[in-house]
């Protein structure tokens, strides 16, 4: 079996073994901690705050006017390479071959020239993301290993994968390899670190709505 | 560990180690194991952007980032991965969580009580949507009973659980309460066997703004209330709930609790104290284990539903440009924002909103205990500089608000920074206008 066999084969199939298996024992793990009865009248009905939650998962998108000032450019950067990461990852016709494979329909893409375009963007904000997080004392303090190898790790798949498109640094077929290796180790790394935002941040945004508008409480 | 720092050991059971790391590691596993889905959600979805620096008025004051509010619970973070996380026991066996040492928690008392008025700014701007002073209040019931809650707050929890009184006065509050009522020539109802509702009194007021409580009473006389406050539960606030010792928070609120079923009343009335909003909306009948046999209310609320229901009018009043401070106990973690707002409408205020209102307002920078502890204060009256800017800004001749230890934070500030304000309360206003044609003669 060569490299590029062994990397969309075994590789892969190990790799998405531990992603789902991961994913979802990270999340039973603590889901299945105690949920203590809240016993405290409600203010609000359940139905008020149930949708007041759901509105906080749209609403907490961007930051309240009285934050924006503070905090609309780094939210804006890091939304800016969320943009780009789901444009490459969805958009990009290989991608969507691949994707398709697994759940059985696909949908249209953008040129490959476009994505290049787009993935050598992402890259670029990349890096704005890493010169931010070591330069602000704040998130230099917050940082640790999972921080900087969730990092890492994501900028490898970019990089690999502009290589392989471009053909850039040695032939296809081994450029193709490296980029679905790199594709491997991200799965197995993504429930043991904080990549596992993805599927945290729309429930925990509905639970914090939730929560506030139970008091009657803006969110 | 070192007195310097206000370190006390909290109270400990029998048999219990007390060793400093010993009874730390126990408080830690404790975290662990109370801390419930909700809070692991909270702990497992935070990915270090550090946004909630910049909703912190402790961070925002000195640009430190050691106040960055998350930052505040990072040893707790560390014990829950080490402990109960899904992945807790990979994390012990490659030795990824080291276990939370004694120094590590005694340094994190000044991030925990000196820097952090538990006031839940953080909790609306993380785009994760985690509720940072939810895990900052649990970290506290850690803390404390790791031994390691503040000297002045666990001094006055212990002799509030003991007593009632959270200090020893030269007078009993039941009597300080009469002879306000004789002083002010208002009729304090006391230990009535029934009544519809039950009323309680910040100590805060009665050692400082005995008005208060007589504007209290004399609005409870004008709308002809059925009303009384019982002699063993008279104190509003909880030491218990500021020092973080869960079970005399519940001790001190089942006082009130039971005095209210006692006389069958149907409402507990809230007066001026934030947190005392707090601990008994919010966090009473959990402790109670079940819901509450009455409702509780602030005495805002209460005031505004009489104003809609036509049983309460008011006169104007005269205080010129009027600006209101928001307590956040009340507005950002109560959802009371147009209570006060209707009450000032009625007495034909001109109100003029701070820059940072209802919701978001800034804490006055002395809830969550911290104006009682002593090592603060220079920290505090750094925070609170942005705060009396916006009070300024507004160019308003009257501040007004509905917290008697928010008064109390501005008072001493008005000291310290010989500033020309002095907070007034809204319920005095109220007591000041009140208007024949409601309920009153």
């Amino acid at each position: 079996m060569d490299l590029l066999g062994f990397a969309r084969g075994p590789a892969l199939k190990v790799a998405l073994a531990v992603f789902c298996v991961g994913v979802v024992w990270r999340i039973v793990g603590f889901a299945l901690l105690r949920i203590r009865r809240d016993f405290n009248k409600p203010r609000n009905s359940i139905i008020k705050f149930m949708i007041a939650g759901v509105a906080t998962v749209g609403s907490r998108s961007w930051p309240h006017p009285e934050f924006i000032g503070r905090t609309g450019a780094g939210e804006a950067l890091g939304y800016s390479y969320h943009i780009g990461l789901f444009i490459v990852v969805l958009l990009f016709t290989p991608h969507i071959i691949f994707l398709g494979s697994l759940f059985g329909f696909t949908w249209p893409g953008l040129p490959s020239s476009l994505i290049t375009v787009v993935s050598v963007l992402t890259l670029t904000l990349f890096l704005a993301v890493l010169f931010r997080r070591v330069t602000n004392p704040v998130m230099r303090m917050l940082s640790n290993f999972d921080d900087y190898f969730s990092w890492f790790i994501t900028a490898l798949v970019i990089v690999t994968g502009l290589a392989a498109t471009a053909h850039l640094g040695g032939p296809y077929q081994t450029l193709l390899a490296v980029h679905i290796l790199s594709v491997d180790v991200l799965l197995v790394w993504f429930p043991f670190g904080k990549l596992m935002h993805a599927f945290y941040i729309f429930p925990s945004r509905a639970i914090n709505g939730a929560v506030l508008a139970r008091k009657g409480a803006v969110s | 560990m070192s007195e310097a720092t206000g370190v006390l050991p909290a109270d400990l059971a029998p048999g219990q180690s007390e060793t400093p790391q010993a009874r730390v590691a126990s408080a830690m596993k404790g975290f662990a194991q109370e801390i419930g889905a909700l809070s692991a959600f909270r702990l497992e979805s935070c990915i270090h952007c550090g946004i909630c620096a910049d909703a912190c008025h402790f961070y925002i004051a000195t640009e430190d980032p050691q106040y960055t509010p998350i930052w505040k619970v990072e040893p707790f973070k560390q014990a829950y991965k080490r402990e109960a996380s899904p992945f807790a026991p990979l994390f012990r066996l490659f030795g990824l969580k080291r276990e939370v040492t004694a120094d590590q928690l005694e340094h994190w008392q000044h991030l925990l009580f000196d820097s952090c008025n538990m006031c839940g700014r953080c909790s609306l701007i993380c785009p994760m949507g985690i509720d940072v002073s939810a895990l900052i209040e649990q970290a506290r019931h850690a803390m404390f009973d790791a031994g390691l809650a503040p000297k002045e707050l666990y001094q006055k929890a212990a002799h509030q659980h003991a007593t009632g009184q959270p200090e020893p006065s030269a007078e009993p509050y039941r009597e300080q309460l009469l002879s306000i009522g004789e002083r002010f020539g208002v009729d304090i109802p006391l230990d009535k066997p029934a009544a519809d509702l039950m009323l309680c009194v910040p100590r805060t007021d009665i050692e400082h703004y005995p008005s208060a409580v007589a504007a209290l009473a004399r609005v409870m006389q004008h709308l002809r209330i059925s009303c009384t406050f019982r002699s063993d539960g008279l104190v509003a606030e909880n030491y218990g709930y500021y020092a973080g010792g869960k079970n005399w928070q519940r001790d001190i609120s089942l006082r009130l609790i039971e005095q209210a079923i006692a006389c069958n009343a149907k409402t507990l009335l809230v007066p001026e104290c934030g947190h005392a909003y707090t601990a008994l909306r919010w966090e009473a009948a959990d402790l109670y284990g079940k819901p509450l046999p009455f409702k509780v209310r602030h005495v805002t609320e209460f005031l505004a539903d009489e104003l809609r229901a036509g049983r309460l009018k008011l006169s104007a009043a005269a205080t010129g440009k009027t600006t209101f401070h928001d307590p956040c106990q009340l507005v950002r973690k109560g959802g009371i924002n147009d209570a006060p707002r209707e009450l000032m409408t009625a007495m034909g205020i001109e109100l003029s909103e701070l820059k940072n209102h209802g919701g978001f307002s800034f804490c006055c920078g002395g809830g969550g205990g911290v104006l009682d502890i002593e090592r603060a204060a220079p920290l505090r009256y750094r925070t609170m500089e942005n705060k009396l800017r916006e009070i300024d800004d507004t160019g308003a001749k009257t501040f007004l608000t509905s917290c008697s230890d928010c008064r109390r934070t501005f008072d001493d500030a008005q000291a310290h920074f010989t500033w020309d304000k002095a907070p007034r309360s809204l319920l005095e206003l109220v007591a000041a206008n009140l208007s024949v044609g409601g309920n009153g003669t």
